[in-house]
């Protein structure tokens, strides 16, 4: 019996070995678990990309869930993420504000141009100082926000059929549920 | 001797063209070298959020500037280190620290080797106890068998 101890160790190895290769193919690795969910979602104070005199903040949307989609015309990402939101943006049942990333204003107008705008409004960060209080950390990444101004859902990289299906549209849904 | 001079000047040299390097890439106006070495140490705890394997202070990211700029501008406000990486934390999870702290999920992570090494060692113990009852034994067997 004692001579197996080796052979049950390689085994527990082997397994050990084999769920680490099996959890790297489950799980995206790039992907940073957002403190902020149900967390206030930060103070901010953003101009609108089409009219900077105009400033739009977290209290300024209070009463009515809303998403926000961080997307910048440099990202590759969001260029594939961008027809998804024409298609489907219409269907999720919230306004989808666009949070435009450190971007100049005439790429990102020039690039919803060219590509379609899916939303209710475009605020703009140039310089990324409130994404940093927001925890971004790329494009694209949106935040479902709820009536009372908290962060209830994040996704990190592109919102896909699938992801919208699967993911966000339950969070929509359980935030209706609350809000009669 | 003169080669050795020679070596030692370019080795001067080199040195302090890292250091021009180093701040070319962020000329942060750092009070007094103490300063420096502190947002040097600090940045090197701190991960990049965009490339992974590297940490704040060695990063080109974008991102990576912002946060540094970030860290300096705290340190300037008269934070301390623990108020900064907690500042960090709180946007970007314990992710950010290369150092997780011990909690319930990081357990494994802390003491899973060192369990490992202790398993290692219960095995090797009673492998080596149990040769030893038996080497006492009036019939050791297994002894010299091959020999």
């Amino acid at each position: 019996m004692s001579r197996l101890v080796p052979f049950f160790g390689f085994l527990l190895l082997v397994a050990l070995f084999g769920f680490g290769i099996w959890w790297n193919t489950q799980h995206d690795q790039r992907e940073v678990p957002s403190p902020l969910i149900n967390k206030a979602a930060p103070a901010y104070v953003l101009p609108r990309l089409d009219d900077p005199t105009q400033t739009v903040s977290r209290d300024s949307m209070l009463g009515k869930p809303y998403l926000i989609n961080v997307f910048a015309s440099w990202c590759i990402a969001c260029g594939e993420e961008h027809p998804v939101l024409m298609t489907e943006g219409q269907r999720i049942g919230v306004p989808i504000v666009g949070y435009n990333y450190k971007d100049e204003p005439g790429d990102a107008k020039a690039w919803l141009d060219r590509h379609g705008n899916p939303y209710a409004m475009v605020i703009a960060d140039h310089e990324g100082r409130t994404a940093i209080d927001f925890g971004v950390y790329g494009a694209p990444e949106s935040f479902l926000v709820d009536a009372k101004g908290v962060i209830r859902y994040k996704r990190i990289g592109p919102l896909t059929p699938d992801v919208i299906e699967k993911e966000l549209k339950p969070a929509i849904a359980a935030l209706q549920k609350e809000a009669p | 001797m003169r080669a050795l001079l020679r070596s030692l000047a370019l080795a001067a040299l080199m040195a302090l063209s890292t250091v021009v390097l180093a701040q070319a890439i962020d000329p942060l106006p750092f009070k007094d070298h103490a300063e420096e070495v502190r947002f040097q140490k600090l940045t090197r705890e701190l991960r990049c959020l965009v490339c992974q394997n590297e940490n704040l202070a060695d990063s080109n990211a974008d991102l990576a500037r912002d946060l540094r700029r970030e860290v300096f501008q705290l340190m300037q406000s008269g934070k301390s280190d623990a108020e900064i990486k907690q500042y960090l934390v709180d946007r970007y999870s314990d992710f950010v620290l290369y150092d997780p702290p011990v909690q319930g999920s990081t357990l494994l992570l802390w003491f899973g080797p060192l369990a490992i090494l202790l398993a290692g060692a219960a095995v090797v113990v009673t492998t080596i106890r149990k040769r030893n009852r038996n080497d006492a034994g009036p019939a050791a067997n297994d002894e010299g068998d091959d020999w």
